[in-house]
């Protein structure tokens, strides 16, 4: 003994569950175990058996296990509460997987589960103190509470985080996948209790395609745990679904979302072994819902101790799992349902020791907890009933009301409104045509009647469905309103009046999931949250793990008891997607990122080359060393693949005056075999993209772009062509894909290309720098090259029929061999293009750039009468010139490379940024790029850059961008 | 997602489409003053009702679109081929 006032039996050893095999009935005729199945999992460590078609809670509750978890805040012990998905008290650890629905989840052999939220053991808890303090722990006592000193808040999280609920996330990838899939059905039905399946069966009847969708194992709803007229029924009408071939059933699936024109997310469970969860995203023409209702708990004290349950939690242990939930049972009814409950549990052998009726304004006061015993302090001993008397028992059944989960009717843009009559929230008017509703969601009826509304809907839906499909079709399909759309809406369910039950005359839960209770609403009311809404955040009800399908109505009827207000007053929150829990693996589904590799990538991965992600492509970044790289394109030749590139095709007459009203310089006068660079300005004078364009022959003309502008300047070409000149008498096609391209630079890449073209005049006299010339290339035919110079250095752009890349980049490394021909990455190109001072457009440039910022004033012609961001770049001339200006850079320090990204400052004023820097191996020291504002541009200037670690360090201004052959002699060579 | 009926495709999911924005005409770039070109770039309408946009097909037939659209309900009532030509 220990000598404290916990007792041996609170020890962890004896957390594990005695065994009761007596709690398993006779075969049920419903039952979904399957008896010559039996299988072993394990339950905090020890063994534990079950059957298969066993949820992970009935196996349990077949062998005596009445507590499954303890609550968020107080850690009170938490049992069987609906025996449904819902079940805020049975979330538990299976293996690696956290929070997993005990009460939904079936068994498997070999499973390892274990209780959440209870530290060290299930039975003995040490934060259930928590439940001492109770009175501290109202709602917002953690936002009051941790507020200051702000400098404490790790030290508060570090502490709090224990206190979260929640299962251990493994830091393991998963084993297993999450799989995405579209569809596409005339007519989803959400739900597959009797009324969706006869809406489901009706429709396909019509030859619709339809998608059932069932939260559970089986189709069924509430006829699975019916008598025998149910359990006929549902034969009958499993039997007619599977004998429609137009129907796709998927069970253990949830409709978790309703978006614009029935753009359905259907989440898919346990899809096969293996893959988890996937995601359907189905575009129905229309949807039913048949979504039934949930049963609603009632609120009073003691109501969350382990033996309380709802009518049809114990309705399903007994007859879907053979499970006896207790010995001696009080049932609490005010309708049949709980009615039912009571016959059910009597026929399963429970005592029931009253039924205390609410029709005949009995009521019950509150659940005692049993004070000695196994079950003490966690267990259910006794009822004290509305007349002052104390039955005991140890199962209180409650069946009080029905909560209509509009979730999905919601998200179509219906607000439910509430009926008195029927004592809840029930569909408003305000459902598009394509949206349906049938069965217990909207209204009343013997099982019979609902099957029979489910009928009139499912065929309304499909034929709703064909009128749209065919008014789709015709050539004014967006012009008409819904008026030919089909037969008018079946009329709706009615409704049976209903006792308004919500809370007995003591306090209680509201909220199980987030320990919320109706005097922690009452209070927070007095507070001044009298809105639903405020309410809620407040005090998080509705925000825990059943997201308000059990708590929402109680919570509201608390609110409009505290406020004097109805419940109708009082409004309801409002239900947003997702209806369902999923795993953030579901919504991302299968990794399907689309990757564009050269036709040479493969050459350049054998040949040790680092790979970089740009954009959608995969380039080489470096071979090893890209400082030597540059060396050898300084001193002999290079070569690189500028695959990437974007490359426009245009052909036409008109092509000139695209180009002059893209480009900010002049294009009309661009002679066949030149090439010419150019910057693309939006309307507002910001610079959008570079890159040159050469005239191959007449009317012939190809436009490179940068490689992140290709689409972006393809877009612009057709919206130009498309919607301003449609006169333009202009061809335009994407080429980027036809093309390997190989930028061959180096003073020896005459003599390189030389070899490889000798058909190509190659003279400086014959083919200029800024030219282009079609070329036979290493005996490939259909290529071309221009003479440009991004590195700085002589060089031959060369662009070749794509399934030829690979042999053109092989013989230039081939036969130049000798000269030192050697491959150069895009760090390398980076590097010289950067001692060149040329500026790539979204790195030395951003969203504010103008071109005159830029440093392009020489290109910028406002003298044309039109181009893309004239105005603008013209006032910006008028005003002067930029506010601040490109220029390059060197820090004082050569050994120093600032990153890029630093600031320039003048003491606490930001006066600049660099925005481009490197180690040059051709100069031995750093050099950059940046801005900085327009007094301080003059060479010579000397401004400090501030380093990420905070000290500053000077450089200096230069008086040209190029760091290197400002002239320009190596590339004109 | 909202389904566009491109006129050469069908209904199509959104996702298919490049947004660009309310339809608006580019001022004379030589007559218009400052105020009237920053309109045009920048100043949008932005109705809570019907409004006149440019969608383009960019994931299909490449068509750029005028759509009159409702901001409210999604609710397209026209979807024609922008430009003069049809």
């Amino acid at each position: 003994m220990t000598g404290t006032s916990f007792r041996l039996e609170d020890r962890p050893l004896r957390n594990a569950a005695p065994p009761n095999p007596g709690r398993r009935l006779d075969p049920r005729p419903g039952e979904v175990i399957d008896r010559s199945a039996p299988l072993s999992f394990t339950w905090n460590g020890r063994p534990a058996q079950g059957f298969e078609g066993d949820t992970i809670v009935s196996a349990l509750a077949a062998s005596g296990v009445r507590v499954f978890s303890r609550s968020l805040k107080y850690h009170r012990p938490r049992g069987l509460l609906t025996a449904s998905f819902h079940d805020p008290g049975c979330l538990v650890q299976v293996d690696d997987e956290p929070n997993v629905r005990g009460a939904h989840r079936r068994v498997e052999a070999g499973m390892r589960v274990s209780a959440q939220n209870a530290w060290p053991s299930l039975r003995f808890d040490v934060k259930a103190a928590n439940q001492l303090v109770g009175r501290f722990l109202g709602p917002g006592f953690y936002y009051k509470t941790f507020i200051a000193p702000e400098r404490l808040w790790p030290a508060y999280e570090s502490v709090l985080k224990r206190f979260a609920a929640g299962g251990r996330a493994s830091a393991e990838p998963s084993h297993d996948s999450y799989d995405k899939r579209y569809a596409h059905v005339d007519v989803l039905v959400a739900g597959g209790g009797p009324a969706g399946m006869a809406a489901a069966v009706a429709a396909a009847a019509v030859g619709a395609s339809v998608m059932l969708v069932e939260e559970e194992y089986e189709l069924g709803g509430h006829l699975r745990w019916g008598g025998k007229r149910e359990l006929d029924l549902l034969a009958e009408q499993r039997a007619a679904v599977d004998a429609s071939p137009g129907i796709e059933v998927l069970t253990n699936s949830v409709v978790t979302a309703r978006y614009d024109d029935n753009w359905m997310a259907v989440l898919q469970r346990s899809v096969f072994p293996g893959v988890r969860e996937r995601l359907v995203k189905a575009r129905a023409t229309t949807v039913v819902v048949a979504a039934g209702l949930i049963e609603r708990p009632y609120v009073f004290a003691g109501n969350d101790l382990p033996g309380v349950m709802l009518s049809t939690a114990a309705r399903r242990l007994v007859n879907l799992w053979a499970v006896k939930p207790g010995t001696r049972a009080v049932v609490f009814s005010a309708n049949a349902e709980g009615d039912a409950a009571a016959a059910d549990l009597e026929d399963a052998g429970v005592e029931i020791t009253r039924l205390v009726d609410a029709r005949r304004g009995e009521n019950i006061v509150r659940a005692l907890a049993a004070r000695h015993g196994a079950a003490r302090r966690t267990g259910l001993s006794a009822v004290e009933l509305g007349d002052g008397s104390i039955v005991e028992c140890d199962l209180l059944v409650t069946a009080i009301g029905w909560t209509a989960p509009t979730s999905l009717l919601n998200m179509a843009g219906d607000r439910p409104v509430y009926d008195p009559t029927a004592a809840r929230f029930r569909p408003g008017d305000g459902l598009p045509d394509s949206v349906f509703v049938t069965g217990g969601l909207l209204g009343d009826g013997t099982v019979d009647e609902l099957v029979a509304h489910g009928s009139d809907v499912g065929r309304a839906a499909a034929a709703r469905s064909d009128a749209r499909s065919v008014r789709q079709d015709r050539s004014d399909r967006a012009a008409g309103a819904d008026d030919d759309a089909g037969p008018a809406r079946p009329a709706p369910l009615p409704v049976v009046p209903h006792p308004a039950l919500f809370r007995s005359t003591t306090h209680g839960i509201v909220d199980y999931s987030e320990d919320v209770s109706s005097k922690d609403l009452i209070g927070a009311a007095h507070e001044g949250y009298e809105s639903v809404e405020l309410l809620k955040r407040f005090t998080t009800v509705t925000m825990g793990s059943a997201q308000g399908k059990l708590e929402t109505v109680n919570a509201v009827a608390v609110l409009a008891e505290a406020t004097g207000r109805t419940i109708g007053e009082t409004g309801t929150t409002v239900w947003r997607p997702p209806y369902a829990p999923m795993s953030l693996g579901a919504l991302a589904g299968r990794q399907f990122e689309p990757v564009r590799r050269s036709p040479m990538q493969g050459w350049h991965e054998a040949h040790g080359a680092r790979p970089l992600v740009a954009g959608a492509w995969i380039r080489p970044d470096h071979y090893g060393d890209p400082e030597a790289e540059v060396r050898n394109v300084r001193t002999n030749v290079g070569i690189i693949d500028v695959t990437p590139l974007g490359k426009l095709d245009l052909r036409g007459p008109d092509v000139p005056l695209l180009l002059n009203l893209l480009y900010v310089n002049k294009w009309s006068k661009l002679a066949e075999g030149a090439v010419r660079y150019g910057v693309m300005c939006g309307d507002d004078g910001v610079v959008f993209d570079d890159g040159v364009t050469g005239h191959l022959g007449p009317d012939h003309y190809v436009m490179s772009t940068t490689s992140s502008g290709a689409e972006a300047v393809l877009n612009l070409v057709e919206h130009v062509l498309a919607t301003d000149h449609p006169e333009w008498r202009i061809h335009v096609t994407p080429v980027v894909g036809d093309y390997a391209s190989i930028n061959v630079a180096g003073p020896d890449s005459r003599a390189l290309l030389g070899r490889l073209a000798p058909e190509l005049d190659l003279s400086p006299g014959a083919f200029a720098y800024m030219q282009v010339r079609s070329a036979t290339i290493a005996g490939v035919t259909g290529c071309f090259t221009w003479r440009i110079g991004f590195t700085g250095e002589l060089s031959y752009e060369l662009h070749v029929p794509a399934d030829r890349g690979l042999h053109v980049w092989e013989a230039l490394l081939d036969t130049g061999r000798d000269l030192g021909c050697a491959p150069f990455g895009v760090e390398a190109q980076r590097i010289m293009r950067l001692e060149k001072g040329h500026l790539i457009v979204g790195q030395d440039s951003d969203g504010l750039t103008s071109a005159y910022a830029a440093g392009l004033d020489w290109l910028v012609k406002p003298d044309k009468t039109d181009f893309l961001g004239k105005p603008e770049l013209a006032w910006v001339a008028e005003r002067g010139g930029p506010t601040a200006q490109l220029v390059g850079l060197q820090p004082v320090d050569g050994t120093l490379v600032p990153p890029e990204g630093c600031q320039l400052v003048e003491g606490t004023t930001i006066v600049g940024r660099i925005t481009s820097s490197r180690m040059s191996p051709t100069l031995g020291r750093s050099i950059g790029l940046g801005y900085v504002d327009r007094r301080l541009a003059s060479a010579g200037t000397v401004v400090s850059v501030r380093l990420p670690d905070g000290t500053e360090t000077p450089v200096t201004v230069m008086a040209d961008l190029a760091h290197f052959d400002p002239e320009g002699r190596r590339l004109r060579a | 997602m909202i389904l566009v009926p491109c006129p050469h495709c069908g209904p199509r999911n959104a996702s298919e489409f490049r947004y660009l924005g309310e339809e608006r005409a580019r001022p004379d770039p030589v007559a218009a003053t400052p105020p009237e070109w920053r309109q045009y770039l920048y100043r949008r309408t932005n109705p809570a009702g019907w409004t006149t946009e440019t969608w383009h097909h960019s994931s299909g037939c490449r068509a750029f679109l005028t759509v009159e659209r409702h901001t409210v309900t999604n609710e397209i009532r026209s979807c024609t081929v922008a430009g003069a030509h049809t």
